[in-house]
């Protein structure tokens, strides 16, 4: 049985957790003192070494991304943090941000020296008002304390509602003072980002993870985890479950082990689907209960270990409601620059939509496939991609689901039953 | 001229915190919003102006983005969040009950100006599901019946203050000058964190 093992978030039972005090309490800006007197190579290298890897989706080691940022070439760098958390499902940086945002400021200072930047910007999501206070307070003690303004710039960039933007080039598109949509790449952010300079762009918990390893070193981070994803995680758990909430946990425990920590799957009920990292990453159903969610374990089972958003859905749920919903998502949320994107999400819209009222026909399955076919891989970033992959996976897991809404003219469900209040009077 | 000397000092100082001034835009149009309520002609045309731009590259950035509205929006704009998971645990039945009481559609707004409507796509706190978020402050695990009351609250003038939040709501425009980077003094209010953020941990604490 898998342990949980709170790292970053180890403290935020404590009622002033949020405070520089009582960050300072518990160690805080130590980590960030001792990498200062570091050589920066070091610090890329003991990165590298602990293993630590994106936690925004993608899974990219960490050190490895700081260690392309060209050296001496009397350029300005930028750090940029991801802190757009819009993915549906994905719901770890804000609690994170909102109990504990100097972590991310003392990861950011320390990654600033790394690669050699005087700069860095966090991008948050501009409809979490608290989250955006919490920072910007935090911001202004550690300024106060010292902590930041000598040698580091840091500034707050406040979204304004556009999931395109959690995209990387997309929103350096958008901090730059432009429409958020995404840049085609080669030339990467590291050789060409922020202002065309050199960037690393990195995800809230990525950077939040950097102080806990410099102070405790790269061979304890390494000793948590499977063999190539390393280190510790938030796993949020929602849904049709008895208990949600974030579980921080070394990378591979199971959906199972979870289930059984927290409460198990909503009581009488039984699981149906689920997501192991967001709407974006395809979904898995009961058979995928023991699959270890790593990077490489969810991967090989066919999805993606994503933002490790567990969203669970029971049997009350109709799958074709929830695709459609998640497909007029990314149909709202499509930024319009890739035709195959734009004019894709619409018509699955379309078809999906007959589908769910009862007047499509199983054609319509195939040429959804067809559809889902042209889109992805054919656009300049991953949300056409991430549109395919809940119509993909469903078809392949419930097709008779889809069936069932053409011969019952209408979709078979109850949808009273799937809410949270169902019974109550509500 | 709708803006004073102070807030002409306010904008110049949103616009120094970056390397290169154009970057300032969104705070900018937030702050627009604190004075406003929405973005006007007169704001993009001042935007403009302070950063030697055409008006039509600032409306392009405008128009973009959701949070960024051409028209008037309650003093209390309430997003009910009907992306998938929100949507079948309760968000659907939320958010037809929210029009069904207000007596508005989406993106309508009560005639007494309190109350917007508007259905948003995920938060970020699916373990708080279903959730509303007023003026972009959470409301946790709502129930149709909680919704109502909710709205009713702040048609009264006296609204619930968020679950996850300051002690009090405050209005949309004080909220967009807080998105504008403006500090209100109320990072300290409200809780570190809900009871579902802190399960992880506090099932670690019982040796589990």
């Amino acid at each position: 049985m898998t342990q949980l093992v709170p790292v970053l978030s180890a403290h935020w039972d404590e009622k002033d957790s949020f405070t520089i005090e009582a960050y300072t309490r518990h160690g805080g800006y130590k980590a960030s003192q001792k990498a200062l007197t570091m050589d920066p190579d070091a610090v890329i290298q003991l990165v590298k070494d602990s293993g630590l890897r994106g936690r925004g989706g993608a899974g990219f080691p960490t050190g490895m991304k700081w260690g392309f940022i060209p050296q001496g070439d009397n350029k300005d760098h930028y750090l940029v943090v991801n802190a757009d958390e819009s993915e549906p499902g994905t719901c770890k940086d804000t609690p994170l941000l909102m109990a504990n945002p100097h972590v991310l400021i003392e990861g950011c200072i320390i990654a600033c020296h790394a690669i050699r930047a005087k700069h860095a910007f966090i991008y948050i999501r501009g409809e979490v008002t608290h989250v955006v206070r919490r920072m910007n307070q935090a911001i202004e003690d550690a300024y106060k304390a010292g902590h930041l303004g000598n040698g580091v710039e840091l500034v707050l960039h406040v979204g304004a509602g556009a999931y395109i933007c959690g995209e990387e080039t997309a929103l350096l598109d958008s901090l730059e003072g432009f429409r958020g949509q995404p840049r085609l790449r080669p030339p990467f952010p590291a050789i060409a980002g922020l202002y065309a300079r050199p960037t690393v762009v990195n995800n809230v918990e990525s950077i939040a993870s950097v102080p806990a390893i410099i102070a405790n070193g790269a061979e304890w981070y390494q000793s948590m985890g499977t063999e190539k994803s390393k280190g510790t995680t938030l796993y949020s758990l929602s849904g049709h479950v008895n208990n949600p909430g974030q579980f921080e946990a070394p990378l591979g425990i199971t959906l199972r082990e979870i289930l059984e920590l927290s409460g198990g799957i909503r009581t009488g009920h039984t699981l149906k689907f689920w997501t192991p990292g967001g709407s974006s990453t395809p979904i898995f159903t009961q058979d995928h209960l023991d699959t270890p969610l790593d990077y490489e374990g969810v991967s090989a089972a066919g999805s993606m270990l994503g933002t490790k958003a567990l969203q669970i859905f029971d049997e009350t749920t109709c799958v074709v409601r929830a695709v459609l919903r998640w497909t007029e998502f990314y149909k709202h949320e499509s930024c319009g620059k890739c035709t195959p994107c734009r004019e894709g999400t619409w018509w699955l819209v379309q078809i999906l939509r007959d589908l769910e009222a009862g007047k499509g026909t199983e054609a319509d399955l195939a040429k959804l496939l067809d559809l889902c076919d042209n889109i992805l891989g054919r656009s300049f970033c991953a949300l056409g991609d991430g549109a395919t992959s809940p119509i993909t996976s469903s078809i392949q897991y419930f097709r008779d689901e889809y069936i069932s809404h053409i011969t019952h003219g209408g979709c078979p469900f109850d949808p009273v039953a799937s809410t949270l209040f169902v019974g109550a009077g509500a | 001229m709708a803006y004073s000397t102070e807030d002409l000092v306010i904008m110049d100082s949103i616009i120094k915190r970056y390397p290169r001034s154009r970057s300032s835009i969104m705070p900018l149009l937030h702050f627009v919003q604190s004075r406003i309520g929405y973005v006007d002609g007169e704001g993009i045309e001042l935007i403009a102006k302070l950063l030697t731009l055409e008006t039509a590259e600032v409306s392009a950035v405008a128009s973009f983005y959701t949070q960024y509205k051409r028209k008037s929006v309650g003093e209390y704009h309430v997003g009910v969040c009907t992306n998938t998971l929100c949507a079948v645990m309760g968000g659907d039945a939320i958010f037809a009950g929210l029009k069904a009481h207000l007596g508005v559609e989406n993106d309508g707004v009560t005639a007494d100006g309190k109350v917007s409507l508007e259905h948003i796509e995920c938060n970020a706190a699916c373990d708080y599901a279903p959730v509303v978020m007023a003026n972009w402050e959470f409301y946790d695990n709502q129930t149709v019946q909680s919704a109502k009351d909710l709205v009713d609250s702040m048609r009264q003038g006296n609204p619930q203050p968020p679950t996850r939040g300051p002690n009090s709501l405050v209005t949309w425009k004080e909220a967009s000058a807080v998105l504008a980077g403006i500090n209100d003094g109320k990072a300290h209010e409200g809780i570190q964190a809900g009871e579902p953020s802190l399960l992880g941990l506090k099932i670690s604490k019982e040796g589990k």
